[in-house]
């Protein structure tokens, strides 16, 4: 009898010992679940029991809906699989080429359908412009996103993004070591932008950049188009929109754009080299966003634990794009040392234009970008 | 009215139905052009007429109207009918002689079949292709340019004026207009008979003769309509345009598609449609301009 209590202690003290065990390594009750209406209203895992509940809750929905990731877009082919591998949910990827706008357009036009799309990636201005369609959730890794870059509630949070830098074909011009250094005689003919400041938000913040390193500010980018007005007066600018195809062909071999898509241009001139001033530093993220009315909303919730967990984190650096948390896993040690030494070299602060900001330089550029180069 | 129409004769007596004149029913004849007239020319451009008044709210605004003067829109004005002008003209011009070339050789001729045809293709080879064929030909990193620079003909040494509208552009777009013009033209010259230049001759006429008083009267009309056609095909080209010079958008359906999409916010749909509707009305100006300008010279001649 004696004995039997005893073991029957030891074996209580054993079992509470694991569950305590469990919980701290799950940062949540391992016990408790997450409902349905739980999980369409949670702000965090929390809020839907726990890591565990939300896991055991997203695999009972079995089923993700996502929309405009392109496979080989920050290496989203790869998180894709990742995710499916780990959780066994099966993922309907709709539209992969589509455009930010198209992804809102999916969520308004299908509502509460089983087949609207659970979770967004889109660009700042469309995220900033539909925040009606968006349920706030916080990661469990939020703490690690700088407040410039997240809605306080959780209505979007950005995920990954670059820098706006110079990129350049070395065998065809000099090393680019200031922006300045385009005014020189060695790049006549040769530096273009990626579209029409007017319309592509890239070329906008080429001109941005170009503002800064002139000693503009984030408010006012006038320094910015003078800049290009007077490359367009020295024959330095040429107006072909810098393609793959010009790039390939060398009739841009200096292009402003952000740094992951000018990395990419190594595939094909393998001369060509990254850019990114340290005294004109502008970043440019993209943002992810759960739909309000997701069908699906633990597996939603699931999928963005998944991305900002230190696997998705790494799996998007090592697409060339940086993560949002990259500052924080290089502290920690977190962060893939190899993808992370691929991209180019970045030193000083960077800066981020708010969506004021954004506004008053695409006013600007509006009335006089054309006059500029003409 | 003719053989069925003959209605005199009731009139007196008894009033025929519709007053005093039968309804003709001959109009009925141009109904299927008239509704794809007004399905696919009026009613769009109505739309789009109407659609300029409202801005993006949907509230009422003549804003759009007044934008126009804007300075980037009136300096583009003024550029793309430059541009469909002067290519209107020298592709005409130089067409016609080249029609004119292949009209006097053989009518079923090896040279004329390949001309016709190499005409029907390059005529429609415009766009995005036709300026990167140039790019990557002429332009600063393409094959000629290299080897002629090679060779010490740097032809970019003032300036890369492939991206210029002047000469670039409108280089590029006689690509497309001068094998247009032959092929609207073949037909005029096709219709020029020998015998009348005979004719001409046996009644002691020369040369100038003949072009003054002949074939130049037949063939002007016919001229002045093919240049209004290479103006207008000029006028409304857009992506040859935008891929050779995607900066400072020089040509007015570039503005449109600027007004219209916009990643950074800079979309003006309302805009946009009074630019199309400022196209229309040139257009129709010029056409006007242009049948006036016909019935004269049908009396000078």
């Amino acid at each position: 009898m004696r004995l039997g209590r005893v073991t029957r202690h030891l074996g209580l003290a054993v079992v509470a010992f694991v569950v305590v065990t469990a919980c701290g390594s799950s940062s949540g009750g391992g016990s408790a679940s997450c409902s349905e209406t739980q999980a369409k209203t949670a702000t965090s895992s929390s809020s839907c029991g726990g890591h565990d509940a939300l896991v055991a809750a997203a695999k009972a929905e079995g089923k993700l809906n996502v929309i405009a990731l392109p496979r080989d877009w920050a290496n989203y082919g790869a998180i894709l699989d990742g995710f499916q591998a780990k959780y066994g949910i099966a993922i309907t990827s709709d539209n992969p080429d589509g455009s930010s706008q198209d992804e809102v357009n999916a969520v308004q036009q299908l509502g509460t359908t089983s087949r609207a799309p659970d979770v967004l990636d889109v660009g700042m201005a469309v995220a900033l412009a539909n925040l009606s369609l968006f349920a706030p959730y916080k990661v469990e890794t939020w703490g690690d996103i700088l407040d410039s870059q997240k809605e306080s509630t959780g209505l979007w949070f950005q995920d990954y993004g670059g820098f706006m830098s110079i990129g350049y074909d070395s065998a065809k011009v000099p090393a680019i070591n200031s922006v300045d250094d385009l005014k020189g005689s060695a790049f006549k003919g040769k530096v273009a932008l990626n579209g029409n400041p007017k319309q592509a938000n890239a070329a906008l913040n080429g001109v941005m950049m170009a503002n800064l390193a002139a000693g503009g500010t984030l408010d006012d980018i006038s320094k910015g188009v003078d800049f290009f007005h007077q490359l367009k007066q020295a024959g330095t600018f040429v107006p072909v929109q810098a393609t793959t195809a010009t790039v390939k062909n060398g009739t841009t071999p200096v292009v402003f754009d952000w740094d992951y898509l000018s990395a990419a241009h190594g595939k094909d001139v393998p001369s060509w080299k990254v850019f990114v001033p340290s005294n004109a530093i502008l970043g440019g993220y993209y943002a992810q966003a759960i739909n309000k009315s997701a069908p699906h909303p633990a597996a939603a919730r699931l999928w963005e634990e998944y991305l900002y967990s230190d696997e998705g984190q790494n799996l998007w650096l090592k697409g060339l794009a940086r993560p949002v948390r990259q500052a924080a896993m290089t502290k920690s040690g977190k962060v893939d040392a190899a993808a992370a030494a691929a991209l180019p070299a970045v030193n000083g602060t960077p800066r981020f234009l708010s969506p004021d900001q954004a506004t008053a330089a695409k006013n600007y550029v509006v009335a006089h970008w054309d006059a500029a180069i003409a | 009215m003719t053989i069925a129409g003959t209605p005199a004769v009731a009139t007196r007596t008894g009033r025929p139905l519709l007053g005093g004149r039968r309804l003709s029913l001959d109009w009925l004849g141009a109904l299927p052009f008239l509704a794809y007239v007004g399905l696919f020319l009026l009613l769009p451009s109505a739309v789009v007429g109407v659609g300029a008044f409202f801005n993006a709210d949907g509230s009422f605004t003549i804003d759009n109207y007044a934008h126009l003067s804007r300075s980037y829109v009136v300096k583009a004005t003024l550029t793309t009918m430059t541009l469909s002008a002067v290519t209107a003209l020298v592709g005409a011009a130089l067409g016609a002689l080249l029609a004119y070339a292949i009209v006097t050789g053989s009518r079923d001729g090896l040279l004329r079949r390949l001309a016709v045809s190499a005409s029907g293709v390059l005529a429609q080879f415009g766009g995005v292709t036709l300026a990167f064929a140039f790019i990557a030909s002429i332009g600063p990193a393409g094959l000629v340019y290299l080897f002629a620079q090679a060779h010490g003909l740097d032809y970019y040494a003032r300036g890369i004026w492939l991206f210029d509208v002047f000469p670039g552009l409108a280089l590029v777009y006689l690509y497309f207009q001068i094998p247009l013009m032959v092929l609207v033209f073949l037909p005029a010259l096709d219709g020029i008979k020998p015998q009348w230049r005979e004719a001409t001759e046996s009644l002691g006429g020369n040369t100038w003769h003949y072009w003054r008083r002949v074939a130049g009267p037949i063939l002007f009309p016919s001229f002045l309509g093919a240049v209004l056609l290479l103006f207008a095909n000029a006028f409304s080209a857009y992506a040859t345009a935008q891929a050779l010079i995607n900066q400072g958008s020089p040509v007015l359906s570039q503005q449109i598609a600027g007004a219209i999409s916009s990643e950074v916010g800079a979309a003006e749909p309302g805009f946009a449609k009074a630019i199309a509707i400022e196209m229309i009305v040139i257009v129709t100006i010029v056409t006007i301009g242009y049948s006036l300008l016909q019935r004269r010279t049908a009396r000078w001649l």
